[in-house]
Parts: structure tokens; C-alpha cells; sequence
């Protein structure tokens, strides 16, 4: 057959262009144009180059978010990774009653609203009616998330965890699944301890969800927005003031739009890089040259 | 090594097995011998795998004992037996090398490193592996990987026997018949008992000192491929064993002769009693001869076709409303007009509900 050379099979990918061109580019394009801009209204625009890039690099109070946010991030990966890991090898395997029930009940945190959940803590952790905060006062523990910060801190660290370790869970749990019965009984006949299997089988195996489970809540918790805010409102003080939070308080807050914008695109790069420098990480120790 | 006893073993899925059908493997009782390279051959569903995996103690049988040595194992697991067993698909550790996957089981058992260093080597060259023992076992061919699974239950110098679950399953032919020849090699160099399931008969008849056929659960003969092709003692294993299968017809019985649709036959003579049961008469297409009518005790026939093999020639032929298949040798004439056959009586074989009488 002779094949027919021309440029309509560009028309086959004008949809997609579009829906990426208004859902993306569109979007971050603008961004782009304002970070460069002083913008004191409608009309009343004018370039200042790099200054609100200056600026931003510059500012303290976002040096002291970023700093919060990464180890925050940090602490979520750190706290549930291995907790979903060790909850997904607990978790029943094969077609049971207790299987589906034990993914139901895991599914649950993921399904609610992240307002709601919000919300909830906020009423969990009061002193007065909360379970959570009356449980700590009966204890003698002074536990107030409205007013210490470290309290706060860790408040909105066990929601994330509370809220998204069904995630890692059941990623790891459709990894552990996909291994073949004959590995676990080559493995008890080559004399393999319980950890050995863990190390030499689950864990490889696991690898390719693990990588989606670490980028998924690496970025989802280095942009967490919704939740402190309704729970502490970034407070108290700025002690749970979160990059996303000040960025909205920079944009909607103080209509500093040229800046925010600014901190916009550097935030954007920020999370790209990280995300980067793990899936690196991640893919290179997977894949460890021994030549 | 060691000497495997199967007491009245039996197992069914389940609960409360009541018919013989319930039963994936039926009641049996064998010895088999130290140092011999036994093959389990059977179709799929045959309960071949069910017998294995009582052998390596993946599985609890539902009835009897077995036993190693005398001692019974029957509630033990694969490391208290120790056993070793290659799987029907590769099973490698992907963040190990080659060697370290080799190593693997000596080191669970804490050998020393130097005994693991030699065995791995030993192993390695065996299998044509020593070239790849640094690189990474994810990286290989399907067929190395295969190779890796063996080399892991070869490694062990103590076991008390090596299973094998069809393990050339995933290898291409040419290197299927290599790999083959080397557990052969293997077999004969350190007299291990090794057990070898497949559904290939060639695989079964040139890797195993006996065979054992399986159907339906039971085990209808275990035998030297010479007594199996030779002496089949259910018509399950005429048929299986050998290309093409035994020549079966159902016939009924005279004094010292069986007559198939009317015809006259003459039996080995052996004294069987004529009753109960379908009975049938089997003879293997190797052992049928063709001839000229007028011969004695020569059968008339039809020559209905000729198939050449090449190295020898196959006649389809029909003797009332039955057809018979003959192997002939590649010089000998076809007689077109008066073909007749001869059954020797040694190779007649009659079966009673399909297990050998005589």
C-alpha cells in the first residue's frame, strides 16, 4: 500500500492540544506573565522584570514555611510508607469476607472530603467535647492544638496519616498480591527467614508501587492546603503555616498577585525538583548497578 | 538422599470425600529407591502436581503417611525434609546476582563460605552458568532464569531429593533438550533422587530410570520406559505412551482366543476368566505385522492408507468396523490386494475395564 504523507494527523491531536493548552499552559503562562508584573488593578500594569523573584527569594517568612513544609513532608514519608507497608503485609490475602471488609474499611478515610476531615479533628481534638482532647485531659496530658504549637503541629502530622496511610496500604497491598504463590514456597524451601522473604521478594516487588506511593504523597502533603486550614487555621503563630497557606494568604490575603505569582512558579519548581531527586533515588537504588 | 515411602496415601479437597472421583490422588502405596530419577507423567488434572507438592510438603495429605527413610514426614515442612524444588516458571531473586542467588539457600543454612564458594562454582560451570554469575539475575533470559531456579536446587549437596514441577516449560526446544541432557549428567554424576513432573512422555522417557503414569488421580503404572511401552498395564498408558498409542479394540472372549467382531484371535495363553467387565484387546502399532493373506494365521485386511514418516512408514488398516495402525519398516512392501495382519501373541495384550489381565 502507498502510504499517504500529509500533515492531517495533526488534526487527531487538536483535542488533546486544546484541553492541555486551557488546562495548563493557559494557565501557567499566565502565571508566568504576572510574576513579572506590578499589577495594582485592571489595566494598571507594569513590568518589573525579576524584582518579585528578588523579593521572594528573599522573604523570611517563606524561608521559615519552607523549612516546616519539608519536614513535614518528610515526616508524613517517613511515618507512612513503613505503616502502609507493614498494614498491607498484616492485610488478608485471597477472596474472603474479612478481605473485602478490611479494604472497605481502609478505603474509608480516602472517600472523605478533605474539609470534612478537617473538620473532624478539629472536633476530635477539643478538650471539652472532643474524644480525642477529653481522652488527654483525662490522662493529665494538657493537650491544646488551638494554642500550643508543637501540639498543632503533630495534630495536623497524625490527620495526614490518619487520612492517607490507607493509600500506601492499599497500593502495597495490590503489589503483594501480584506475586506469584510459588516465590513464597521456593523461598520456604531455600530456607528463607520471614525477613529474608520481606527483603529478597516482597520489597523488589513492591518496588514499582512504592515509587507511585512516595511521589503521591510527597507532593499531595508538600501542597497540603485544605486541612490545617480548617483545623488551625495556620496557627498558633505561624507554626503550621504551610507554603500553600501563605501563598494564599500572599495572593487572596493581601492581593499581592505580582508576588504571589512569583512564589507561584518557584513553588512549582520546587516540587518539581523534589519529586525529580526522588523518582532518581527511587529508580537508582531499584535498579542498583552491579556490573 | 533417601528412600521414599508412600503409605496408603491418598488426598481429597474435599471435607468428605465419599466417591473415587472426590479423590485428586487415590489410596497408594509405594516405595521408591534412593539415587533413581523417578518421572510423575499425566495430563493436566492427572493430580501429578498434588502428588508433588505431598512429596515436598507444600501439601497435607488427607490420608496416609509418608515417609523418608523410614522416618515419617508426613506433617513436615519443605526445609525439615530438606528437599529442593524447581517450579514450572523461573523463580529468581531480582536485587541478587546470579551468584548470590545460587548462594542463597546454602547461606540460610549458614554453610560456610568457602563450601558455598565451591558448591556455586560446581553448579554454575554444570549448568553454563559461571559467565553471568556477577550480573544481575532480573537481567537474563527466561531460560537463564530457569537455569538459576535449577542451579538453587542442585546447590545443596545434602538434600533428600530434587523436585522438579515441569521446570522446561518456559525453555525454547533446542535448549529444552540440552538442559535435559545436564540434569541427566547431573543425575548420574551425584546420585540424586530426583523427581520430575511432566505432561511431555519424551521428557518422562529419556530423563527417568521409572516412570510413573498418573490418571484420573490414580497411578495406573510405575515402570522403566521399557516396561511401560513393552507391558502397558492400563490402556491409559497404551495410549499415552508411544506415537501413535496402542491399538485398542473391544472384543469378547473364546477359549484361548478373543474374538473381535467375530473374528478369532489367539491369545498368550494364560487362563482368565471370562466374565465380568468390558474387555479389550490391545496390541502397539510396532508390533503388529503386516503380510500376505494365506499366511498362517495371517488376518485379512484393508490397506486404507500409508503415512511416511521417513524413517519408517505407519498403515492404516481395517479389520471389520475397526481401524488399526501398523509401524513398518521403511523397505517393506505394502501388499495393495490380499494385506492381511498377524497379532504375535506376545504383544496381544488384553485388558479387562482397562487394567491388563493377560
Amino acid at each position: 500500500m502507498d502510504k499517504v504523507q500529509d500533515n492531517r494527523a495533526w488534526f487527531l491531536i487538536i483535542p488533546v492540544f486544546l484541553i492541555v493548552a486551557f488546562s495548563a499552559v493557559i494557565p501557567l503562562m499566565t502565571v508566568v506573565n504576572y510574576s513579572v508584573q506590578e499589577i495594582f488593578g485592571p489595566g494598571q500594569t507594569f513590568f518589573v522584570g525579576t524584582e518579585w523573584f528578588s523579593a521572594v527569594l528573599a522573604d523570611e517568612r517563606l524561608h521559615d514555611a519552607l523549612v516546616r513544609q519539608i519536614v513535614y513532608s518528610l515526616a508524613v514519608l517517613a511515618i507512612e510508607i513503613p505503616l502502609g507497608i507493614l498494614i498491607a503485609l498484616g492485610m488478608p490475602g485471597g477472596r474472603s469476607a474479612k478481605t473485602s471488609l478490611t479494604l472497605v474499611l481502609l478505603a474509608l478515610p480516602l472517600l472523605i472530603p478533605f474539609n470534612v476531615v478537617g473538620t473532624i479533628w478539629q472536633i476530635f481534638g477539643r478538650g471539652d467535647i472532643g474524644l480525642l482532647g477529653a481522652t488527654f485531659r483525662a490522662i493529665g496530658i494538657d493537650y491544646n492544638y488551638t494554642n500550643n504549637s508543637v501540639h498543632a503541629w503533630l495534630t495536623v502530622l497524625v490527620m495526614d496519616v490518619w487520612h492517607w496511610t490507607s493509600l500506601v496500604a492499599l497500593l502495597c497491598y495490590a503489589g503483594l498480591q501480584s506475586i506469584p504463590p510459588a516465590f513464597y514456597q521456593a523461598a520456604k524451601i531455600d530456607g528463607a527467614s520471614k525477613w529474608a522473604v520481606f527483603r529478597y521478594i516482597q520489597l523488589p516487588k513492591m518496588r514499582g508501587v512504592l515509587i507511585i506511593a512516595v511521589l503521591l504523597r510527597f507532593m499531595d502533603s508538600f501542597m497540603i492546603y485544605t486541612e490545617p486550614f480548617v483545623l488551625t487555621g495556620g496557627g498558633p503563630g505561624n507554626s503550621t503555616t504551610f507554603l500553600s497557606q501563605y501563598l494564599t494568604q500572599m495572593a487572596v490575603g493581601q492581593f499581592d498577585i505580582g508576588k504571589a505569582a512569583a512564589f507561584s512558579i518557584v513553588y512549582f519548581l520546587i516540587v518539581l525538583l523534589f519529586s525529580f531527586i526522588f523518582y532518581t533515588i527511587i529508580t537508582r537504588t531499584g535498579e542498583g548497578e552491579k556490573k | 538422599m533417601a528412600t521414599i515411602q508412600f503409605d496408603n496415601l491418598g488426598h481429597s479437597y474435599h471435607p468428605h470425600p465419599s466417591r473415587p472421583e472426590d479423590y485428586a490422588l487415590r489410596r497408594l502405596s509405594q516405595e521408591w529407591e534412593d539415587g533413581k530419577a523417578y518421572a510423575l507423567l499425566g495430563p493436566s488434572g492427572c493430580g501429578k502436581s498434588t502428588l508433588l507438592n505431598i512429596i515436598s510438603g507444600l501439601l497435607v495429605p488427607s490420608e496416609g503417611r509418608v515417609l523418608f527413610d523410614g522416618l515419617d514426614v508426613t506433617r513436615c515442612t519443605p526445609e525439615e525434609r530438606n528437599i529442593a524444588q524447581v517450579f514450572q516458571f523461573p523463580v529468581i531473586y531480582d536485587t541478587m546476582t546470579v551468584y548470590e542467588n545460587l548462594a542463597f539457600p546454602l547461606r540460610n543454612r549458614k554453610v560456610p563460605a568457602a563450601d558455598v564458594d565451591r558448591r556455586v562454582r560446581q553448579v554454575a560451570e554444570a549448568l553454563d552458568l559461571t559467565a553471568d554469575l556477577k550480573k544481575r539475575a532480573q537481567r537474563l533470559t527466561p531460560d537463564a532464569k530457569q537455569k538459576i531456579s535449577m542451579g538453587r536446587g542442585l546447590v545443596r549437596s545434602d538434600v533428600a531429593a530434587i523436585l522438579f514441577d515441569e521446570p522446561l516449560t518456559v525453555i525454547d526446544p533446542h535448549t529444552k533438550w540440552i538442559l535435559r541432557r545436564k540434569l541427566r549428567q547431573i543425575h548420574e554424576e551425584y546420585r540424586l533422587t530426583m523427581i520430575y513432573v511432566t505432561h511431555d512422555q519424551v521428557e518422562a522417557l529419556t530423563f527417568a530410570d521409572k516412570v510413573a503414569v498418573m490418571y484420573e488421580g490414580a497411578m495406573v503404572q510405575l515402570g522403566t520406559p521399557q516396561e511401560l511401552f513393552e507391558n502397558p498395564q492400563h490402556t491409559f498408558v497404551g495410549y499415552f505412551i508411544g506415537s501413535p498409542g496402542i491399538n485398542l479394540m473391544p472384543c469378547t472372549l473364546g477359549n484361548d482366543h478373543a474374538l473381535v467382531d467375530g473374528i478369532p484371535i489367539p491369545l498368550p495363553d494364560r487362563a482368565v476368566p471370562a466374565v465380568g467387565g468390558k474387555f479389550e484387546l490391545g496390541i502397539r502399532p510396532e508390533f503388529l505385522e503386516l503380510t500376505r493373506s494365506g499366511n498362517a494365521g495371517a488376518i485379512p485386511v484393508q490397506v486404507t492408507g500409508v503415512d511416511d514418516l521417513g524413517t519408517s512408514k505407519l498403515a492404516t488398516v481395517r479389520l471389520g468396523s475397526h481401524t488399526l495402525k501398523a509401524r513398518l519398516s521403511e523397505e517393506q512392501e505394502i501388499p495393495a490386494l490380499d494385506a492381511a495382519i498377524r497379532f504375535p501373541t506376545r504383544w496381544t495384550k488384553l485388558y479387562r475395564d482397562s487394567h491388563l489381565v493377560g
